[in-house]
C-alpha cells in the first residue's frame, strides 16, 4: 500500500488489501485533510478497520465499548456539534440493534453521519444468524433522508467513502467482511452517488446487481457470452437510494427481462426497489429477484452460501437460462421502445 | 467443604476434557472465539456437572434449570460442554462451522440440543434470562435460571435494563455470572470502556454481589450455594478469569479473542492443557 501516494489505489493494493482495509486507509487519509471528521466504533476497531483512522488521529477516534445504541447517539451529538462522524460496526448491529437511533437521532435530524457497516449480508457466514445481516437495505432505505450505498469492491469502497464526505446528510454504506474480490481494474470509472455503472454490454437480458454480486454477475455474463453468444447487460446499482431510475427504465426498454442479484433478503432490498420502479412505470417486463429467500440463512462458508442461495455466477447463469425461455407480453408502447 | 474430594476430582477431570475438546473444536472449525471459550469453561462445568437439574435424555423437560450464555460467541466453548453432558455425540463437533452444520460460532436453539436460548448478539441474554426467571415465578416452579455474561458485554445498556428489572421483579431464582477476563476485542475493558467499580454497580442495581476466582471450583461452589439461598434478590457472581485459560500462549492475550489453529498450534495447545492438569 502506497501510504504517501495520496488516495490512488492500484490493483496491487486491492490484491493485498481487503475492501475493509481500504476503507480504513482512505478514512485515515481523509482525516488529514478534513479536521471535522471524527470516527467511532463499538469494540470493533480492528474488525471493521476503522481503527486505522484511530492509529493516525487518536484524538478524534472514540471506542465506546460494546454499546451500539450509545454509539449512534454519540455520533448524532458530535454531528450536532459540527463534526462529520464516521461510524463503524457490523451491519446487523448498525442497522438493527441501533436502528431506532439511526432513524430518530440521525435521519430525523438529517445529520451528517456516515455509517460504514461491515460484515453485511452473509459475508460472516459461519457466525450464523446473529451475525448475518440480510435485512439492512430494507430497513435503511425506508428511512427518510438516508442515502444507501453498496460498493462492489475495494475500489468502489474507496470512491464511495470519499464521495460521502461531501454528500450532505446521513449515509449508510454496506461492505463485507473483507475477503471480497475486485471487479474493477482501477478507481477511475467516474463513480457518482446515485449513478449506476454499466459493467457489461448486452441487449438480451439485464442483470442488476450490487455489492459482491456484481462480480458474480459480470462473470456470469462473460461465461454465457462465450458459451452461448447471449448478450447480458450487467448494471452495478451501487446506490440503492436514491436509485438510478433511468438506468432501470433503459434496461427494461432495451431488454424486457431483468434479474436482480443481492446478498440480502429478496424482501425490501435491491430487487424490491427495482420492482417498484418497473411497476410504477407500467412496463411490461419479466423480473426475477435473486437473493436470500424469506428464511434465516444456514451456517456456512460464504462461498457455499452464495452457491446455495444462487447468488453466485452459477446461480445467475441458471436464472438467465430460465428467463430467456420465457415470453414477455407486449404492452401499449412496446413498438416505440423495443 | 462445599465439594467432596471426589466431586472436585470429577469436575477437574471434566474441565480438562472440555478444554481439550474446545481446542479440537476450534481446530476443526477453522477458527473460533477460543479466548473467551476457555475463560468461561469452569463456570459452565460446575453448573452442568454439579448444580443444574437437567436431563440430557429429555432436553425439553419443563422442570429443568435453564442456562443462557449471554456472551453467545462462547459457543465454541459451550458446545463441547453439551456434548460431554450427553446431549449429542462429540463426533458432531467435527462439523463445527462447516456449511450446513448445526453449529456455527453462535449456537442456535432450534438446532443444538440442550441449548435454552439462541444468543450471539451481546446484551440480549440477560433480558431473556430475566424473562425465563419471571416465567418460573409465575408458574410457581422451583427451577432456576443461570446467565453467563462477558465483561465487555456489560457496556451494553440492555444488560443494565435487565439488571434493573431482575431486582424490581425480585428474581431470587436468577443467578448471573460475569466472566471477568478483563478483555473485549479491542483491548482491556478498562481501556476500551471502564467498568469499575463493577461490584458497586451491580449492588446499586439491587443484586447480591459475590466475587470469586472463576477457575476455582470450591469458590464457585460456595458462591452458587449462597446464591441458591436467596429468596427475592438476584445474585451475580463476578468470576475473575483468564482469557485463554489453559493454553499458555493464549492466556491473557487479547489477540486470541478469536483465532484459528493449525495442526502444530493445536498440538501445542493440547499439551499445554494437559500440563495444566498434570497429565503431561
Ligand atoms: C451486539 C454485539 N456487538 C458486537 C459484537 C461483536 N463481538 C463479539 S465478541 C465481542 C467482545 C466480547 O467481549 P466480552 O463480553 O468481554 O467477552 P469475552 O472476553 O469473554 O470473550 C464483540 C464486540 C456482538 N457479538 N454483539
Amino acid at each position: 500500500m502506497s501510504e504517501e501516494s495520496g488516495l490512488t489505489y492500484s490493483v496491487y493494493d486491492t490484491d493485498h488489501m481487503t475492501p475493509t482495509e481500504i476503507y480504513g486507509h482512505v478514512l485515515a487519509k481523509l482525516g488529514e485533510e478534513r479536521k471535522e471528521i471524527v470516527a467511532l466504533t463499538a469494540d470493533l476497531a480492528k474488525s471493521t478497520k476503522i481503527g486505522k483512522f484511530g492509529d493516525k488521529h487518536p484524538e478524534r477516534f472514540f471506542n465506546v465499548g460494546i454499546a451500539e445504541q450509545n454509539l449512534m447517539g454519540i455520533a448524532s451529538g458530535l454531528a450536532l456539534a459540527g463534526f462529520i462522524p464516521f461510524v463503524s460496526t457490523f451491519a446487523v448491529f448498525a442497522a438493527l440493534r441501533a436502528g431506532e437511533q439511526v432513524r430518530t437521532d440521525i435521519c430525523y435530524q438529517n445529520l451528517n453521519c456516515k455509517i460504514i457497516a461491515t460484515h453485511s449480508g452473509l459475508s460472516f457466514g459461519t457466525a450464523g444468524t446473529t451475525h448475518h445481516c440480510t435485512e439492512d437495505l430494507a430497513v435503511m432505505r425506508s428511512f427518510a433522508n438516508m442515502t444507501v450505498i453498496v460498493p462492489a469492491d475495494g475500489f468502489e469502497t474507496a470512491n464511495a467513502v470519499r464521495a460521502c464526505v461531501d454528500h450532505p446528510g446521513p449515509v449508510y454504506m454496506r461492505i463485507g467482511r473483507g475477503f471480497e474480490q475486485t471487479v474493477y481494474e482501477n478507481e477511475n470509472y467516474g463513480f457518482q452517488i446515485g449513478k449506476a455503472v454499466k459493467m457489461h454490454e448486452g441487449s438480451d437480458i439485464t442483470v442488476i446487481a450490487c455489492g459482491p454480486c456484481v462480480l458474480q454477475a459480470v462473470e456470469a455474463a462473460r461465461t454465457i457470452k462465450e458459451s452461448q453468444g447471449i448478450e447480458v447487460r450487467v448494471i452495478n446499482m451501487h446506490t440503492i437510494k436514491p436509485l438510478d431510475r433511468e438506468a432501470i427504465i433503459e434496461a427494461v426498454n432495451d431488454t424486457r427481462k431483468i434479474i436482480t442479484v443481492e446478498n440480502h433478503s429478496i424482501i425490501g432490498g435491491l430487487g424490491s426497489a427495482v420492482a417498484e420502479v418497473i411497476t410504477e412505470e407500467g412496463k411490461s417486463c419479466r423480473l426475477k429477484r435473486l437473493g436470500i429467500p424469506d428464511i434465516f440463512a444456514i451456517v456456512g462458508q460464504t462461498d457455499d452460501l452464495y452457491n446455495l442461495y444462487k447468488i453466485d455466477a452459477e446461480g445467475i447463469i441458471e436464472a438467465i437460462g430460465e428467463m430467456l425461455g420465457k415470453e414477455v407480453e407486449e404492452d401499449d408502447d412496446w413498438e416505440d421502445e423495443v | 467443604m462445599v465439594l467432596t474430594d471426589k466431586e472436585l476430582k470429577y469436575l477437574t477431570e471434566t474441565a480438562w476434557k472440555i478444554r481439550r475438546s474446545i481446542v479440537q473444536t476450534t481446530y476443526w472449525a477453522g477458527g473460533g472465539h477460543i479466548g473467551g471459550g476457555l475463560s468461561q469453561t469452569d463456570i459452565l462445568v460446575i453448573l452442568y456437572f454439579h448444580f443444574m437439574n437437567i436431563d440430557p435424555k429429555n432436553p425439553g423437560w419443563e422442570e429443568r434449570d435453564r442456562l443462557v450464555l449471554s456472551k453467545g460467541h462462547g459457543g465454541v466453548g459451550y458446545a463441547p460442554v453439551l456434548a460431554e453432558k450427553g446431549y449429542f455425540s462429540g463426533e458432531l463437533l467435527k462439523e463445527f462451522n462447516h456449511t450446513g452444520s448445526p453449529f456455527g460460532m453462535h449456537l442456535d436453539r432450534l438446532k443444538v440440543k440442550g441449548l435454552d436460548a439462541s444468543t450471539g448478539s451481546l446484551g440480549h441474554g440477560l433480558p431473556i434470562a430475566v424473562g425465563l426467571a419471571m416465567g418460573a415465578k409465575l408458574q410457581k416452579r422451583p427451577w432456576r435460571t443461570y446467565c453467563i455474561m462477558g465483561d465487555g458485554e456489560l457496556a451494553e445498556g440492555s444488560i443494565w435494563e435487565g439488571a434493573m428489572a431482575a431486582s424490581h421483579f425480585k428474581l431470587g431464582n436468577l443467578i448471573g455470572f460475569i466472566d471477568r477476563n478483563r478483555h473485549c476485542i479491542d483491548g482491556c475493558t478498562e481501556e476500551v470502556m471502564a467498568l469499575e467499580p463493577i461490584s458497586d454497580k451491580w449492588a446499586s442495581f439491587g443484586w447480591t454481589v459475590l466475587e470469586v476466582d472463576g477457575h476455582d471450583f470450591l469458590q464457585l461452589a460456595e458462591a452458587i450455594e449462597k446464591a441458591h439461598l436467596s429468596l427475592d434478590k438476584p445474585t451475580v457472581v463476578i468470576c475473575h478469569t483468564v482469557k485463554g485459560k489453559g493454553v499458555d500462549y493464549m492466556e491473557g492475550k487479547p489477540e486470541w479473542h478469536y483465532g484459528g489453529l493449525d495442526t502444530k498450534m493445536a498440538e501445542e495447545a493440547l499439551l499445554s492443557v494437559d500440563r495444566l492438569y498434570g497429565k503431561a
